[in-house]
């Protein structure tokens, strides 16, 4: 039986009723990296010995009858910012290079306690700053949709190596869309969670008060197992929210007729046409469905992609400096202190990232920070109030997930104002500490390849329950013909392995 | 000429909290230990790391500004201080800039009595070590950085410029000491480290309503050297000002071996730092019940001791503020007293006898070299008249350097008083016998002389008679 590609939830059943041991799971899986990321350049690195180690405990605790916890046997793929114990942490930039981790993430260690097999670390834009992968000290991630484009970013290695059946689950960090946008341009589910809602310890600061763990997954069963698994209160997060654990899985029945859907006409600008179109249709399904659909507006998120640039890139700044080459990561061979500093610095981080250094550096300033910082602050506060009010009306908010498909490599990496407002669409629910799931909606013919669309469910903080049932419902009425696209860009990929369809 | 120019002072002090771990991690801040044995992710700031407060430090800092007489704030902040420096892992210190945990207190001095206003005590983290091979940074071959201090928990207590001699400066310091210390907040040791001072020091002509430019001083390591070096900084200035000159706002570095303050860096804008509220702490909010428990668990501060010294065991003033220099001390004589000492007694014993020893030994109040109870013991013996008081004093450092009781020291070396009056009677004879022209004048009226002969007495017996006894019979056979 072929495994690689299938969904996490036909692994669990097979691994569970013992068809499958984990490690064939696994090297299955591995099969498929070696064959696939030659083209794809997914994974930073693939963790074979550890994963090995993984799936073997988790087959030995199948055989003394023992339960290894909820994800038993299935492979993760986790972004390389997200520190696992023994594995490099690049964050996709030379400076951290040779860095082994010497602990692990609090997602990482959660995931591991319930029976993950951790397979490899994903590409990822150097420190998440950036929207295509293309950011990355060591090349980038193509989407397998297209190899002429890019799978989006930051988390387009985790993305990619979903969309190609590379891994089951991935996790991805979403501080302004890093999560959603490459979950839209690979045809994947992506969910961004509430902040606090995920421990962020172990996983490497872009933003603080914006970035969050999210999961990644072919279907939104699977991304609400792995979000699952992954969210609760941790102590050594101090942003981590109390709250008592909830099951998604179980939560995704239930009903969608009634709902309120609330789509701000704010979140449409810029959106092409054929997008648009896709968009227009998902909203009939909805409609369709029993939900009410009512267009409406949210003023502030205008101001939403300033003032997040200013805000990441102050934090960021901050964030960065201990990227110093004093007591880990690249050094320059140098004679002075300053050296040391400029040189390490200066030879270890990209541009992308220094140009965001020094962007915050300049509105942190004593003589601009209130002009600056403090104005986006406010900024911020006034979006949050939006929302809120917004969702005393509506239980959902939805937009597509990003105003086109994907992009070329190359096409726009030089154009960085378009790069950051094609993050408008999801830059708003950071700002507003929301949460929110990308699905794929469909697909877009473009210059002869047929590329994904991913659609935007926003829900109140906290309410991941409601964003992923409403997904669920809407993946049964479109998913057959998503997972047959799915299958077929498969094909063309590895044209001797097949690809199953299970529905 | 300095008496036409007049100084302002101000004072940062730090103080090492005294937290069995550290602000935002759980490795322990204790000193001395190997170099980077003390250390984890999160105080190295390894990516992705993240602090959580230890609210035993929240606790200890609430109880400082209780003891400095600050208002505490319900709700305070945690910033970041951002600039490079190999010491100081996350390339900021987190601290407390926009909303310090307390506000508005003050510390009264004695000489002249005076308010000395307290502007703001905040919480924050140390840094690390830096040990150059080599004089300073700038020749040293190599640096090394030893992150067992990083994150080590602090506060800074930040003083008005209240304070116009390094006198003044002095006695804010020792008082603030001694509060700290008596409130279990710091072992408030400067050698250590545990303390540390800077000082701001402007002048002025006297009568100028205006403010001079301000120094700042550091690498103070006793209060010694505040004094000294504020004297130094003092003179300069006015020497600078007499000729017409201006003073450059900037650090100096007091320079101990020298006795001289040299300028580390000139300060012509203020350094930037880009504070910022730290995204990764939440505020930190107190609720009424937390500050009420922490009142509650004060420990008793010296002026309550002072008065309860004072008021209910009559002792003198000066008795009960030596006393209460430490709280060991303290504690020491309140043992005696609970153990049923007289405590003027108690407190004479103290104060000469066993401070004067441990002074003339260098001995801390740390270490106390004796135990309350022998103390105690060794009182009773004097007033049930085993020992004189001559003796005792004897006896009190053999007790300290043989950790024996006083009663097995007096048996086992014969020291008990001679009080039978026979005995005493047979060696007063001997005496009058041997100084029959003292005899002579004390006869002929003057009476003092019975002094000596009671002088003469106890060196033949090794200070053993009990002198009031000597005195009686030789009064009684001399002038009767």
């Amino acid at each position: 039986m072929e495994i690689w590609g299938l969904p996490a939830r036909d692994i669990l059943k097979y691994i569970s009723s013992g068809e499958i041991s984990a490690i064939e799971v696994l090297e299955s899986f591995l099969g498929a990296i070696s064959e696939i990321d030659t083209e794809i350049n997914a994974f930073i690195e693939v963790l074979e010995p550890m994963a090995r180690m993984d799936a073997s405990r988790v087959d030995a605790q199948l055989r003394e009858g023992n339960s290894p916890g909820p994800l038993a046997g299935l492979p993760v793929a986790i972004k390389d910012n997200i520190c696992v114990k023994g594995a490099g942490c690049t964050c996709g930039s030379k400076i951290l290079e040779n860095w082994i981790s010497p602990y692990d993430a609090a997602t990482a260690k959660r995931l591991r306690e319930q029976g993950a097999v951790i397979i490899g670390k994903t590409n990822m834009d150097e420190f998440a700053m950036g929207s295509s992968t293309e950011t990355s000290a060591f090349g980038v991630t193509r989407n397998p949709w297209d190899l002429e484009r890019v799978p989006g970013g930051s988390s387009g290695g985790s993305a990619a190596a979903v969309a190609a059946g590379m891994a089951p689950l991935a996790l991805g960090t979403d501080t302004g869309g890093s999560i959603r946008q490459p979950a839209s341009f690979t045809g994947i589910c992506g969910l961004k969670p509430t902040y606090g809602l995920v421990s962020r310890f172990g996983a490497t600061a872009y933003a603080s008060s914006l970035d969050t763990v999210g999961s990644m997954a072919e279907t939104v069963w699977d991304c609400a197992l792995l979000l699952e698994a992954i969210a609760g209160h941790d102590p050594l997060d101090s942003t981590s929210a109390a709250g008592e654990p909830v099951a998604y899985t179980k939560g995704l029945q239930g009903d969608v007729a009634g709902l309120r859907v609330g789509v701000p006409k704010e979140l449409l600008e810029g959106v092409s046409a054929p997008v648009k179109q896709l968009f227009h249709n998902t909203l009939g399904t909805m409609e369709h469905m029993g939900m009410t659909v009512e267009e409406m507006s949210i003023p502030s998120i205008a101001h939403a992609v300033e003032a997040y640039y200013v805000v990441a890139a102050a934090e960021a700044s901050s964030n960065l400096s201990r990227f110093d080459g004093v007591r880990f990561g690249r050094r320059a061979a140098v004679d002075t202190l300053d050296e040391m500093y400029t040189r390490s610095r200066g030879e270890g981080l990209g541009k992308e990232v220094i140009k965001r250094i020094i962007l915050g550096t300049f509105v942190l300033d004593a003589g601009n920070i209130d002009r600056y910082y403090r104005r986006a602050a406010q900024v911020r506060t006034l979006i949050k109030r939006e929302f809120e009010k917004t969702f005393e009306r509506f239980q959902v908010i939805v937009s597509p997930a990003s105003p086109d498909v994907a992009f070329k490599i190359g096409e726009k990496i030089h154009d960085p104002l378009t790069m950051y407002l094609s993050d408008l669409i999801t830059i708003p629910v950071n700002m507003a500490g929301l949460c929110a799931l990308s699905m794929p909606m469909g697909f877009v013919d473009c210059e002869g390849s047929s590329l994904p669309c991913g659609l935007q469910i926003i829900g109140k903080p906290f309410d991941e329950q409601t964003v992923l049932r409403v997904g669920h419902y809407l993946e049964q009425e479109i998913g057959l013909g998503i997972r047959k696209e799915v299958c077929a860009m498969r094909r063309k990929l590895t044209p001797v392995r097949e690809c199953e369809l299970v529905d | 000429m300095t008496n036409q120019y007049e100084m302002m002072i101000g004072l940062e002090v730090h103080v090492e909290l005294a937290t069995a771990t550290k602000m935002f991690c759980r490795c322990s801040s204790r000193f001395g230990d190997p170099p980077n044995t003390n250390i984890c992710p999160v105080c190295l700031g390894m990516p992705g790391a993240l602090p959580q407060a230890n609210m035993e430090a929240v606790k200890l800092a609430t109880r400082a500004a209780i003891a400095l007489n600050c208002k505490i704030n319900a709700s305070s902040r945690f910033d970041r201080k951002n600039y490079f420096y190999p010491d100081l892992p996350k390339g900021y210190q987190v601290t407390q800039y926009y909303e310090p945990i307390a506000t508005d207190g003050y510390i009264l001095i004695d000489n002249p009595r005076k308010k000395i206003r307290i502007n703001r005590v905040h919480i924050e983290e140390d840094a690390g070590k830096s040990i150059h091979a080599g004089d300073e940074i700038i020749t040293a071959e190599y640096s090394l950085v030893d992150c067992n201090r990083a994150g080590v928990p602090l506060i800074e207590i930040v003083s008005e410029p209240d304070m116009s001699s390094p006198e003044e400066a002095r006695q804010y310091l020792e008082r603030l000491q001694r509060l700290l210390k008596f409130a279990r907040v710091s072992d408030v040791k400067m050698e250590e480290g545990s303390m540390r001072v800077d000082c701001n020091i402007s002048v002025r002509r006297k009568g100028s309503q205006e403010f001079g430019t301000v120094c700042e001083m550091k690498n103070l390591s006793s209060f010694r050297a505040v004094v000294r070096a504020l004297a130094y900084e003092f003179e300069r200035q006015v020497q600078v000002l007499a000729q017409g000159g201006k003073i450059v706002r900037e650090t100096k570095h007091w320079d101990e071996t020298e006795q001289v303050t040299k300028a580390l860096r000139t300060k012509e804008s203020s350094d930037d730092y880009r504070y910022f509220p730290d995204p990764d702490l939440p505020k930190l909010e107190l609720s009424r019940e937390f500050i009420e428990q922490v009142r509650r668990q004060m420990p008793k501060l010296p002026d309550e001791i002072v008065s309860y010294y004072v008021d209910e065991l009559g002792l003198p003033e000066y008795d009960a503020q030596v006393l209460t220099a430490d709280p060991l001390l303290a504690e020491f004589f309140d043992a005696c007293v609970s153990l049923g000492a007289d405590p003027k007694t108690a407190s004479n014993w103290i104060m000469v006898e066993l401070l004067g020893y441990m002074k003339a030994n260098n001995i801390p109040y740390e270490n106390i070299p004796l135990r309350p109870e022998y103390l105690v013991s060794m009182l009773e013996l004097i007033s049930e008249g085993v020992i004189s008081g001559k003796i005792a004093k004897d006896v009190l450092v053999i007790m300290i350097e043989t950790g024996q009781d006083p009663r097995t020291i007096v048996k086992e070396r014969g020291l008990e008083q001679i009080s039978d009056d026979e005995s005493i009677a047979r060696i007063v004879d001997e005496v009058i016998a041997e100084h029959s022209s003292v005899v002579e004048e004390i006869k002929a009226g003057k009476a003092k002389a019975i002094g000596f002969l009671v002088g003469q007495v106890m060196k033949r017996t090794k200070g053993k008679a009990n002198p009031a006894k000597v005195s009686t019979i030789l009064k009684d056979k001399l002038l009767s």
